[in-house]
């Protein structure tokens, strides 16, 4: 599904990921821990193609494809997602032309009809009834306005609409009260599937109570250090990143 | 501050020595006076330090005359049915013939009444932009225009269309509207031309809102050629609980400039000025505003988005002035430009001016390009580049047209803008 094969990438002339090497299989939510600065953000963003990240040696590779010629519209007709951390107001653009602007563009890209705006609203509906997204936030500027939770909402509703190959949650717990995790994990957890992989990146492993993750790997320094099973966070919970820093440092 | 003295250009003794007052001749001769002692302004006079007009005027053009019967009747195919009022001038002359009163209104041409003899404040302009050299202009030159009187508490839809023929001619039009006390009225008004042309377009339109009375104006100006010079001066003066809502979309051609000049004389009234400036090629855009509270209790709101491409150039000046018994003034501008290349610039200028001290007034001004992080965050949902670009910047600009009262006016305006933002892109 993802594969990332010894990747080295630089923002601003400053070497961020050095030989970050990792695989998520089809089905699999694979968590990316590690401390402030580590390169997590660095990763979700070189992954999905945002200017300013260069990279200097590796590949990327999405069901095969090696995705880092592509730009950042093109990785996402392909099926990457990208829910962000701190998500971008868009004024002027009400939620629902953004949204149909996306879908469309998107299905334009693979070769497929635009979708019918009864059948878009149909869509919209169902996905933002699950979410608890009211019809009223459909109609502001995207994202202009609203809680942080709300925010993280719409990013998740962005994921059921487009419906990735395979998605990258870039802390998506951050900013965000329990009640508010709840709702946007249970989002999360229903897009989970067989066919579905997800990194989901993250500080905290409060998350993964929520996302429960097949596998743990520890970034730190701009690679990966260590990988294990779900005990791999709860152990990181317990006795913190120190001991990855300290094993770097020495 | 007054500029030093300097020696006349041909121009402007052209313009000088053109004067022969028909009617008004008082009125005429006293902003004659002031422009001839000053002449066109320049960089070095404070209110047109961005727009250099004296510069720009290479000539003093031969006044248009009198439209014939084929522009006429271009200009009749051009005009959808009216809705109630319609004034209709081309190159500054009334056009009685395109033209249509509706009831509680009275039209009459200005000529018309400046040959009977009439000066009275309606056609002086309340003294508002008297000493600004284009509105001094053309208070000395003008031609003709519409003169709209609308009656205490009638209700109106009012058109101004005005029509630059082509052809290399001069034209000074002047439009008054009066609203007695408690009227109400929409206002629209079109500035086109035939076709592009190398003209000098000098437009003045004075309003007066009475107590209680209420306009929507909503201005559009196109079409104009890229050789062209255009000055419109907005005067307005508002009496008490006057209500007034102006939103002016402008994307036309060659050096135009706005100037509003506006005087809320009476106590809680309300005054709204927003706009949507598109500038592309060599095009220069000064949009100047002067607003005034001279009374207690008013409230004024300025919002104008501009929207630079090429090698264009973009001005904002507002200026909000409140007196020192303008007690409770709440005021706030907002101008935002957008650069779209290297080589577009862009001069803002907001000035707060106040001798009152129990007010709330504020302002913001930004000069910025389109924000990265929000492309990459459409581009990351799979909407390519281009289009991601071209949204924003919609975008940008309808949150100005957001503002317009009418909703098929709001969508012809926003079509009009992604037309202007499709073709850049060619």
């Amino acid at each position: 599904m993802l594969e990332i094969r010894n990747l080295h990438a630089s923002v601003g002339g400053k070497q961020i990921i050095n030989g970050l090497t990792l695989r998520v299989k089809a089905g699999e939510v694979a968590a990316v821990m590690g401390p402030n600065g580590s390169g997590k953000s660095t990763l979700s963003y070189v992954i999905s193609g945002r200017a300013g990240y260069e990279v200097t040696d590796g590949e990327v590779l999405l069901n095969g494809e090696n995705i880092l010629e592509l730009s950042p519209d093109l990785r996402a007709a392909r099926g990457l997602f990208l829910a962000f951390q701190y998500p971008l107001e868009i004024p002027g653009v009400a939620t629902m032309t953004f949204l149909k602007a996306a879908m469309n563009a998107q299905r334009k890209a693979r070769g497929e009809a635009e979708l019918s705006t009864p059948e878009f609203m149909k869509r919209v509906r169902a996905a933002s009834d699950k979410l608890g997204v009211r019809q009223e936030m459909l109609r502001r500027p995207l994202n202009v306005g609203f809680s942080g939770g709300e925010k993280k909402r719409m990013e998740v509703l962005q994921m059921a609409l487009l419906e990735p190959k395979f998605g990258i949650l870039d802390e998506t717990d951050s900013g965000l009260d329990i009640d508010a995790l709840r709702v946007v994990s249970e989002g999360v957890n229903a897009l989970r599937s067989p066919e579905r992989g997800f990194l989901v990146i993250t500080h905290y492993q409060r998350l993964l109570d929520h996302i429960k993750p097949d596998t743990v790997h520890v970034l730190s320094k701009g690679r990966i250090v260590k990988t294990g099973g779900p005990e791999l966070a709860l152990e990181l919970e317990q006795n913190g990143y120190r001991d990855y820093v300290a094993e770097e440092a020495a | 501050m007054n500029a030093p003295a300097r020696p006349r250009n041909a121009v402007e003794t052209a313009l000088i020595d053109s004067f022969a007052p028909a009617g008004a001749r008082a009125l005429r001769e006293a902003a004659m006076a002031r422009f001839a002692a000053r002449g066109l302004p320049t960089r070095r006079d404070e209110p047109w330090h961005y727009t250099d007009l004296r510069g720009a005027m290479r000539d003093a053009l031969p006044l248009a005359g009198a439209p014939d019967a084929t522009i006429i009747a271009a200009v009749r195919a051009r005009l959808a049915p009216a809705r109630g009022v319609r004034a209709v001038l081309i190159d500054g002359h009334y056009v009685s013939g395109l033209s249509q009163g509706a009831e509680g209104v009275r039209l009459a041409p200005l000529a018309a009444a400046l040959a009977e003899g009439a000066a009275d404040d309606m056609i002086a302009g309340y003294g508002l932009g008297a000493g600004d050299a284009a509105v001094d202009l053309n208070t000395a030159l003008m031609q003709d225009g519409a003169l709209i009187d609308v009656s205490a508490g009638a209700d109106a839809d009012i058109e101004i269309v005005d029509v630059a023929a082509g052809g290399a001619r001069a034209s000074y039009g002047r439009s008054a509207l009066r609203m007695g006390k408690g009227a109400r009225a929409r206002l629209v008004e079109t500035r086109l031309a035939l076709a592009p042309a190398a003209n000098q377009r000098n437009a003045a339109l004075i309003i007066d809102i009475g107590d209680l009375a209420a306009l929507e104006h909503v201005v559009e100006t196109r079409g104009d050629g890229e050789e062209a010079v255009q000055v419109q001066s907005l005067m307005v003066r508002m009496g008490r609980a006057a209500r007034f809502e102006s939103f002016a979309l402008t994307m036309t051609g060659g050096l135009w400039r706005r100037q509003i000049f506006a005087r809320l004389d009476g106590e809680g009234a309300h005054f709204a000025l927003r706009g949507a400036s598109l500038l592309h090629r060599r095009q220069h855009g000064d949009t100047t505003l002067v607003v005034e509270h001279n009374a207690r209790e008013c409230e004024s709101r300025e919002f104008f988005r501009t929207i630079v491409d090429d090698e264009a150039t973009g001005v904002f000046q507002g200026k909000i002035v409140v007196r020192s018994h303008a007690q409770k003034t709440d005021g706030a501008m907002k101008a935002n430009a957008l650069l779209l290349r290297d080589g577009a610039g862009m001069f803002n200028k907001p000035e707060l001016e106040i001798f009152a001290d129990d007010v709330a007034c504020g302002h913001g001004a930004t000069v910025a390009q389109l924000d990265e992080a929000q492309v990459f965050y459409a581009q990351a949902r799979g909407i390519p580049r281009r289009i991601a670009e071209a949204m924003l910047v919609e975008a940008f600009a309808g949150e100005a047209v957001d503002y317009v009262p009418d909703e098929a006016l709001r969508e012809r305006f926003r079509a009009e803008i992604h037309d202007w933002l499709a073709a850049g892109d060619a």
